[in-house]
């Protein structure tokens, strides 16, 4: 089992970046307003309907449709509107989210509970090497710190690297890298997961159809997390991989060294996010100056995105405005393919009814979902997972966690909506989180307990 | 939920300083601690109920304050709902799941000489406590609107009893008659001030 985890530094390379939330927002207001003004020459009335931002809103069309003239006016509403969205989507957003962390978790409580290969003590991560088998308590925490440092250390060196390769614009590489990490996720780790589970089971499964399984299991995700795929799979994907990581860790990781590893790295992201020289934040920042999107094997997104190729299907219908969507096309498109081709998911929607749109109106439009990066799913289910595993007041505990750890995402996307910058999901989550782990460990359930076998409620 | 959680969370803090402090042999120092743990966290739980319903307050009037028409989304009827249900499902599901989990296993219910009823009188007093939070949730948030406050001292006293009835368990008849009888009563009270009446009661009844 460790040797493969030797050789593989890439598989920590996954939960560096992803330590991240943004608002898909960034898009910066320039480059929509110019949309408009370019669209402003060619289009009818009836293409405005469908521009302003709110196509899931009646009375904001009304809005917008005030005056076709009125340039200005109609931005001020755009503004207003955008403040309002914000707000009322929040709290959409927030459900968006909620759903794919409680999903992970879930899976990964289940597996813990179940399938006893993951609770088992079979050794230690390179990165770990300090043992916790030490006969005094002192001696214990030493070795936990000391653990910490070094697997803190080792992030910040990947994190670090992948900026740097980010701006020295090494996107083969990278992609390399991350095809390579996700590869081994999908393939070795889903191996081991499937024959842990069919032996928890005492189901029997030849190698042929395991073979067979594991093989369209990992060639669909690849395409899915890489290339193009249903929205729906990619996410669902993401969360496999996700839970498959925090299960590794969960098993790897020892006791003391997991808490304390825990708090680090909330540490650690708040300070990569805010800072000014933070790796993390240098990341978001120099995506959104060249406009692209992040790569997708490293972020989870909860809307969907246009393509090109279904605006440019759009424009081929339109017949006489053609000459002035052209040079926004083009623009657009040459921006697009500046960006690596293959970090857009394309999605097919259902047709919209014939209005023509520009593509620029509706990529702005669309990204309104917001975005969360894999390695916060991974260290929330590693906290839940912990507590389901090791604490004594069972489910009481990971329910606790569980709620404490949604609570700081809710709170954390409210200030993602007052702040509109990329902000660290992990701190205020992983704080609520280890806070009422140890809390109710330790007070809560003593008094449960005691309740419970007298049959008293409160 | 989550508040629910912090006042649990608060009050078996004080209780368990309170038994650590105390001599752990003496039984019935025990039990009269249990006693004032149980109070102090209903008190507590009621305080919490409280300040939600502030923080519901301020974000309503956010909310209205930026909508362009005036009137918020949401009624505060509506959002008593929410944290009233959501703290009875924490509740419940904090009292019940334990007791599911080890459900599951080998055992015999009652071995010790205790009730054989135990999982059936448990599953029946969760649901009425769930029940029961959710209309106190109703009630409460009413009476803070309108600033009544006996309807707020109410919920706390009806809270009191329920809690203060199970002290009669095993002797089922104790704990679980009147806790169905206050539901019925609080039920009927939300209801009320919902804006139902006997009518939109019949007239739902025979669909119409």
């Amino acid at each position: 089992m460790i040797t493969f985890m030797n050789n593989s530094d890439s598989e920590e390379e996954p939960c560096n970046e992803r330590t991240s939330l943004m608002s898909a927002e960034s898009p910066p207001v320039p480059s929509y307003q110019d949309g408009l003004q370019a669209s402003e020459a060619g289009e009818a009335q009836g293409h405005r309907k469908r521009r302003t931002g709110s196509s899931r809103s009646p009375n904001n069309i009304a809005d917008g449709e005030v005056s076709d003239s009125a340039v200005p006016v109609r931005e001020r509403a755009l503004e207003n509107e955008e403040e309002e969205l914000t707000l009322k989507y929040g709290a959409k957003h927030v459900i968006m989210l909620f759903v794919p962390v409680t999903l992970c978790m879930i899976v990964v409580v289940a597996t813990i509970k179940s399938v006893r290969f993951y609770t088992e003590k079979n050794g230690q991560l390179i990165y770990t090497p300090f043992s916790e088998d030490t006969p005094s308590v002192g001696q214990r925490l030493l070795n936990s710190v000391l653990n910490t440092i070094i697997m803190i250390s080792v992030i910040v060196v990947m994190t670090v690297f992948l900026v740097v390769l980010y701006k020295y614009r090494c996107y083969k590489f990278i992609h390399g890298w991350l095809i390579l990490s996700s590869l081994m996720l999908l393939f070795l780790f889903t191996y081991i997961y499937l024959g842990e589970v069919l032996k928890t089971y005492n189901v029997a499964m030849d190698y042929p159809t395991l073979f067979l399984v594991i093989w369209n299991f990992g060639a669909v995700g690849m395409i899915c997390i890489h290339w193009k795929g249903p929205l729906q799979l990619q996410q669902a994907y993401l969360i496999m991989i996700s839970a498959l990581m925090a299960l590794v860790f969960i098993k790897y990781l020892p006791e003391w060294s997991a808490w304390v590893i825990l708090g680090a790295i909330s540490i650690y992201d708040l300070m990569a996010v805010l800072c000014p020289k933070g790796p993390l934040r240098m990341l978001v920042e120099t995506a959104q100056e060249r406009n692209e999107p992040i790569f997708p094997a490293l972020i989870y997104s909860s809307a969907m995105m246009w393509t090109v190729a279904m605006a440019k299907s759009d424009t081929a219908a339109r017949g006489p405005s053609q000459q002035t969507w052209d040079a926004a096309e083009d623009g657009r498109e040459n921006h697009r393919t500046t960006s690596h081709a293959d970090s857009q998911m394309s999605e097919t929607r259902s047709p919209v009814p014939t209005r023509p749109i520009t593509s620029f109106e509706e990529l702005e439009e669309e990204e309104r979902g917001v975005k969360l990066g894999l390695g916060d799913f991974i260290f929330y289910s590693v906290l839940v997972g912990k507590a389901a595993a090791t604490a004594s007041g069972d489910w009481n505990t990971t329910l606790a966690c569980f709620v404490a750890i949604l609570i700081g995402l809710c709170l954390t996307l409210l200030l993602l909506a007052v702040f509109k910058k990329a902000l660290p999901a992990l701190p205020i989550s992983i704080t609520f989180g280890l806070v009422f782990y140890f809390s109710t460990d330790n007070l809560v359930r003593p008094f449960m307990d005691t309740l419970a076998s007298h049959q008293l409620y409160i | 939920a989550f508040f629910w959680l912090v006042s649990l969370l608060l009050s078996s803090l004080v209780w368990f300083i309170a038994v650590k402090a105390s001599d752990p042999r003496d039984e019935r120092l025990q039990k009269g601690l249990l006693i004032f743990g149980v109070m102090f966290s209903v008190l507590l739980q009621e305080v919490f109920r409280f300040l939600y319903y502030k923080l519901l307050r301020k974000a309503i009037e956010g909310l209205v304050a930026l909508s362009e028409d005036g009137c918020s989304p949401i009624s505060i009827q509506q959002m008593a709902y929410g944290p009233g249900g959501s703290r009875g499902g924490m509740s419940g599901a904090f009292s019940m799941i334990n007791l599911l989990a080890d459900a599951l296993g080998p055992g015999t219910v009652g071995i010790h000489g205790d009730s054989q009823l135990y999982f059936l009188t448990s599953a029946f007093m969760t649901m009425v406590l769930i029940f029961l939070h959710t209309f106190w949730g109703i009630l409460f948030f009413h009476g803070c609107e309108h600033r009544r406050w006996w309807e707020i001292t109410a919920v706390v006293v009806m809270h009191l009893a329920v809690s203060g009835s199970t002290f009669c368990n095993p002797l089922y008849v104790g704990s679980l008659v009147p806790s169905y009888l206050l539901m019925a009563t609080a039920a009927a009270w939300a209801y009320l001030l919902s804006g139902g009446s006997a009518q939109n009661l019949r007239r739902f009844l025979l669909c119409k």
